[in-house]
């Protein structure tokens, strides 16, 4: 057991694995290593980022579907109304066409009844004469007593 | 190991413990050492280069996973101990962790397995932990050295460095216990280091022999003769105790080698932290 050059050499050999550790073993292990964990940081931010803008988006489709709901609970609103509107003014219109019609009808009958009586009248005026004239026989000229009769004929 | 019934307990130590070498004196190669470490570190290297090429951003499996996984390791006891910029640190570190915990691992290997192969091929001795060799350990320690006294120096300048050396802790009138004291705080780290790790290891495979010596008066020709000795109580109950024992022993060395790697790691990191702090 004793020192000699075996010492030289174990040193040389050494400083020789040493020496390639250094230039490649280690820088490319490194490399790697380095490379994936950056990676993988990358993919936990992507992911968390991707997490923020889902609830974003959530929220935001939260937003849209209760304005969505509100508008058509408006829209409904305003349909009952419109409709409520157009039933009462039909209903309103339809009133007054009957009560239009109801007037003209009675206007009708009131002319219908008029020319009746004026023609009732006059036919009673002529029975009237026909009979005084089977009374008086010829004394009374329907001609000459026509203003008589006419009064006669106005007071019925 | 030619002839195992005649070979004493001794004999057989010895042998373990003798590196295949070819040199005199100073000039001597230790080949076991120096091979076992190449490839070990060449397992390191090609394994982990495997990982790195095809290495992705994408989601990591099987050997990249582990691979990843000791260089997070690794990487957080950097972050955690040392606080200047570096770009040698981090790898520094990695490559002591597993380089040192290859060469350990090399302990849970039978301790005759390797050396029996070599044998059959004609070599005849043969250690098969480099970190159980002092020039092993010691060449480590001594790079780290090396990078500690470069960075005090790059760091705090060659003024400060030299300032540091003479005149702290007890002011300049006393520059030349400063300096004393220097020197061995220094020392002591890289000295330290490969002691430790060393003398864990050898420890360790040295117990791993002592309980291979159970059964090696038992060694057989033939398989014949191992029945034989089976059925003999006495061996059988050596041959029970040492698996046992090895078992034991197995388990716990796994936790130190990790344990000596760590540590040698760790040390490094603090070193060279020190080195990079002002005083």
């Amino acid at each position: 057991m004793s020192i000699n050059v075996t010492l030289i050499v174990q040193m040389f050999v050494f400083a020789l694995l040493v020496w390639f550790t250094m230039s490649y073993l280690w820088p490319m292990i490194r490399q790697a290593m380095e490379e994936r964990e950056k990676r993988i940081a990358d993919g936990l931010a992507a992911a968390e980022q991707g997490q923020g803008s889902l609830l974003k988006a959530e929220t935001r489709a939260d937003e849209i579907v209760e304005k969505a709901r509100v508008k058509a609970r408006d829209i409904v609103e305003q349909a009952g109304s419109q409709a409520n509107d157009i039933v009462s003014g039909a209903r309103e219109e339809s009133e007054q066409e009957r009560q239009r019609r109801l007037e003209s009808a009675q206007a009708e009958i009131k002319v219908e009844i008029n020319r009746a009586r004026d023609e009732l009248r006059g036919q009673v005026a002529m029975i009237a004469v026909a009979g005084a004239q089977k009374v008086l026989e010829r004394e009374i000229d329907s001609e000459t007593h026509r203003d008589l009769l006419d009064r006669l004929a106005s007071e019925i | 190991m030619e002839d195992a019934h005649t070979e004493t307990s001794a004999d057989y130590i010895v042998h373990h413990l003798t590196n295949l070498h070819v040199g005199e004196g100073f000039w001597t190669f230790h080949l076991d050492s120096i091979f076992y470490a190449v490839i070990l570190g060449f397992l390191f290297c090609g394994s982990f280069f495997m990982a790195a090429r095809r290495a992705s951003a994408g989601v990591p499996s099987g050997w990249q996973n582990f691979v990843e996984l000791i260089v997070e390791f690794v990487d957080t006891q950097v972050k955690d101990s040392f606080h200047g910029s570096s770009r040698l640190i981090a790898p520094l570190s990695l490559t002591i962790f597993c380089w040192i915990f290859l060469m350990n691992f090399m302990d849970l290997v039978p301790v005759d397995l390797l050396p029996a192969i070599g044998e059959a091929a004609g070599i005849e001795y043969m250690k098969v932990v480099p970190t159980t060799d002092l020039n092993t350990t010691f060449g480590m320690s001594f790079g780290v050295f090396i990078l500690i006294i470069f960075y005090s120096i790059k760091i705090k300048g060659t003024a400060g460095f030299l300032k540091e050396i003479f005149l702290k802790p007890f002011g300049k009138w006393f520059f030349p216990f400063n300096f004393m004291l220097k020197i061995v705080e220094e020392l002591a780290k890289p000295i330290s280091l490969a002691l430790r790790l060393f003398g864990n290891l050898y420890a360790g495979e040295l117990i791993f022999i002592l309980i291979a010596l159970f059964t090696l008066s038992a060694s057989a020709d033939s398989i014949g003769q191992v029945f034989a000795n089976l059925a003999d109580p006495g061996s059988f109950g050596l041959l029970i105790m040492q698996i046992l024992l090895g078992l034991v022993w197995t388990l716990f060395h796994i936790v130190i080698i990790t344990l000596q790697a760590f540590i040698f790691m760790m040390l490094t990191i603090v070193y060279l932290g020190m080195a990079h702090e002002e005083h």
